[in-house]
């Protein structure tokens, strides 16, 4: 009986460890690391290597706010969130904010009163096929079975697109993406579709990627972007011009190789010279020093430099920057001036 | 007239059996080919085990094991001409990564301190596993390991433990003392509740004050660093070790002739067994957090073993309980009948008949229990189970499946494997021939 008794105690211990929270900017500051929600695993975006260090388009964000916030690149303690656990975490607080390549829709934003900071990574739900089928469009597909993942907004697309054509297809349930890659290999299905990055990833792991084809139609939006709880928006702001600061880095041309000599003294570009802090004082706004985005962008450098190390074309992933390119060049990408 | 002799004078010499009754032959068609049926189920069987390993050996056999990626595994099987998605399998996976499948991420400087745990394990449950082999003594390493494991494990100051020991030692005094004043009961509740506020609200200030006088600190670990199959065991063995006490008393208390007792005991029990495994581990994961005050950490991992333990316990109590029925009542009314107490015939004379038969259930209680700490990956804890998705999601190893599973597959064997071992071993030990 005495060892219930002492379980029991640890509980209460831990309950009445608690205490209240102030802002989470200060939580963190005070706590000396920043926890960041991450996936447990997903190709380009996080994934931890041999050592333990974790790595990734998403990883890079959480790296960029704590060199922003605490001036460490390292001081991220990352918190490996299922698609189940990881609004639970972010609304009960363990962890600061959430990377993890998360859709923005309506109802995360208002019903379970999120705060979508802004998009990291424009995707959208696409189509594999191998390239034997002598398919080139989604629309002839009418009668294939499709691998689809279960209880994701993959597969309420798939249905919608689908019906909306008018054809039919026969879906084969599964769990996971590594699930998913040896059921199609094995020809389980003709077709397996879900978000474009994931299918890019997936294909690239294949014997002879050549064999095989993504279909051109994109059937959904999947705006995906960090978020952070609702109604702190000190700590929002935080993490919104930290994510704006390195795409903005990329449209003005800063890169983690020439920040250090940008940030010795102001240039003649007023606004590089605002965001670096050698002018005016946007950090102190934020509650941050003034080289926070120096910082923020030395971590892992601009935007542009985490897409290309992490998911762009050199890389395994081999994504094409398309929606995700600057407004400059055709694509999405469009920070507020920072001023 | 020769002697004409009707029966034999000298004896024969033994001839050989029919050699179709003896050796190989003899020993196949006695036990596979036997009649028709047989023979044809052994051919099937035959065809079935050779045509897996035909599948599996030139598979398995694969010299990848220096291979840093997948496509590395596929270029040197590709020299070897072996083409296909199931020419080979990529063993440098397992090189790569074993580290991390055993200790998650642990700091690697540290990793003695799971090792030594481990085997100090081994040295605390031989008195209870192995009682007639070792040394009385060691029972003391038994007392003291619930407590020197967590401070192995996690780190921090040598004082919370030595703390939390003492509130022990705090509890039995009071109960001494006041059971000599004024009976057992009084002593007993009152033995309760001073160690309960020495752990709530004393223990954490003299750790800390001693900690001041005297650090004696090894480097704190957090419990997100705890990972991969370290994970699995620091759970399954805690788990393990709490719920056989903890079953055995709610055993105890659901015959119990005290109806609260009883009641809550039989409540605790049907509620748990109604309740899947993970759908606790999501309490444990999410709700507690939203019930519990903004800012509290109340350690993950110590949230799951609390969770699979009070599971396991409830199962375990059952398993007890059928050990219990198959005592014939004479048993019961024997001790009565010594003049024994109730504890001192349950120590005595019940449990230990009780729990021998019931050994079969509470280890295949035990494994299911070690296996059940896969399902922790659900929940975000990387797992052996977790860290396979993890691992997969570097470019180097995505596409790698069954190297991963079939390695933790080999470990989880060994473990439950030599469980089941020792439980037979157990039985044979524990034979007293009432067959």
């Amino acid at each position: 009986m005495k060892k219930s008794v002492f379980l029991g105690a640890l509980t209460v211990a831990g309950i009445a460890a608690g205490g209240a929270s102030a802002g989470t900017l200060d939580d963190v500051v005070a706590r000396g690391t920043l926890n960041c929600g991450v996936t447990t695993g997903l190709v380009g975006f996080a994934a931890p290597d041999a050592n333990g260090v974790w790595d990734g388009f998403d990883v890079g964000i959480c790296r960029a706010v704590a060199a922003a916030v605490l001036g460490d690149s390292q001081a991220v303690e990352f918190i490996p969130t299922t698609g189940k656990t990881r609004f639970t975490a972010l609304a009960s607080g363990e962890i600061d904010m959430l990377a993890r390549n998360t859709t923005w829709t309506f109802s995360r934003d208002v019903d379970l009163k999120f705060e979508f900071v802004g998009v990291n990574y424009y995707d959208g739900q696409g189509f594999m096929v191998p390239a034997e089928l002598g398919v080139t469009s989604a629309k002839d597909l009418d009668g294939a079975t499709v691998c689809i993942q279960t209880g994701t907004t993959t597969e309420l697309n798939l249905a919608d697109f689908f019906r909306a054509n008018g054809i039919s297809y026969e879906p084969v349930p599964i769990e996971t993406n590594a699930e998913a890659q040896q059921q199609y290999l094995a020809g389980a299905c003709d077709v397996y579709t879900t978000d474009a990055s994931g299918l890019a990833a997936t294909r690239a792991t294949f014997e002879d990627p050549g064999a095989h084809v993504v279909l051109p139609e994109i059937i959904s939006k999947e705006p995906l972007g960090p978020l952070v709880r609702h109604g702190d928006n000190e700590w929002g702001d935080v993490v919104r011009w930290t994510l704006n600061a390195l795409i903005s880095a990329e449209e003005l041309g800063v890169t983690s190789a020439n920040i250090g000599e940008m940030s010795m003294e102001a240039g003649n570009n007023p606004e590089i010279n605002r965001l670096l802090g050698t002018e005016g004082n946007l950090g102190e706004m934020l509650g941050l020093s003034a080289d926070w985005a120096k910082n923020a962008i030395a971590a892992g450098g601009n935007y542009g430099e985490l897409f290309e190390g992490n998911i762009g074309e050199n890389t395994p992933v081999g994504l094409s920057r398309g929606l995700n390119a600057q407004w400059t060049d055709g694509g999405l990408l469009y920070t507020p001036p920072f001023r | 007239m020769n002697e004409v002799s009707f029966v034999r004078t000298e004896m024969l010499e033994q001839e050989a059996p029919p050699a179709s009754t003896v050796g190989v032959i003899g020993w196949l068609r006695a036990n596979l080919f036997s009649n028709a049926l047989n023979s044809v189920l052994t051919i099937i069987a035959l065809f079935s085990v050779f045509s897996l390993l035909y599948g599996f050996l030139p598979w398995a056999y694969s010299p990848t094991w220096a291979a840093a990626s997948l496509s590395e595994c596929r270029d040197i099987l590709h020299s070897l001409g072996r083409e296909g998605h199931f020419s080979g399998a990529c063993w440098g996976v397992v090189r790569d990564r074993w580290v991390q499948l055993l200790f998650g991420f642990y700091p690697s400087e540290h990793y003695w301190r799971p090792v030594l745990a481990f085997f100090l394990t081994f040295a605390a449950l031989a008195p209870v596993l192995f009682a007639e082999k070792t040394p009385a003594k060691m029972i003391w390493v038994s007392v003291l390991y619930p407590f020197v494991m967590p401070w192995l494990l996690w780190g921090g100051t040598v004082w919370t433990p030595v703390v939390a020991l003492l509130g022990f030692v705090v509890g039995i005094y009071v109960y001494r003392t006041v059971t000599a004043a004024m009976g057992s009961l009084f002593g007993l509740i009152a033995a309760v509740v001073a160690a309960a506020i020495w752990w709530l609200f004393i223990a954490s200030s003299v750790s800390s004050g001693l900690a001041g006088i005297l650090e004696l600190a090894m480097e704190p670990v957090s419990s997100r660093q705890f990972g991969g199959l370290m994970l699995s065991l620091t759970i399954g063995i805690v788990a393990i070790g709490f719920s056989l006490p903890l079953g055995i008393v709610l055993a105890l208390g659901r015959q119990s002739d005290l109806l609260i007792v009883k009641a809550l005991c039989v409540g605790f029990i049907e509620f748990i067994r109604g309740v899947p495994l993970i759908t606790l581990l999501f309490v444990a994961s999410t709700l507690l957090n939203i019930f519990m005050p903004p800012g509290t950490n109340f350690d993950i991992i110590m949230r799951v073993i609390i969770m699979a333990t009070l599971f396991s316990s409830a199962y375990m109590a059952e398993v007890i309980r059928g050990g219990l029925a198959a005592l014939p009542k004479g048993q019961y009314e024997g001790g009565d009948s010594l003049g024994l107490n109730y504890w001192q015939a349950q120590r005595l004379i019940i449990m230990p008949q009780a729990l021998k038969i019931s050994i079969p259930g509470i280890v295949s209680n035990f494994i299911g229990l070690f296996k059940d700490t896969t399902l922790v990956s659900v929940i975000g804890l990387l797992d052996p189970l977790g860290l396979s998705t993890a691992i997969r999601a570097n470019a180097e190893w995505n596409g790698v499946v069954w190297e991963l599973y079939g390695f933790i597959a080999l470990l989880f064997f060994v473990f439950c494997f030599s469980m089941a071992r020792y439980s037979m071993y157990l039985e044979r030990k524990l034979q007293t021939g009432h067959k």
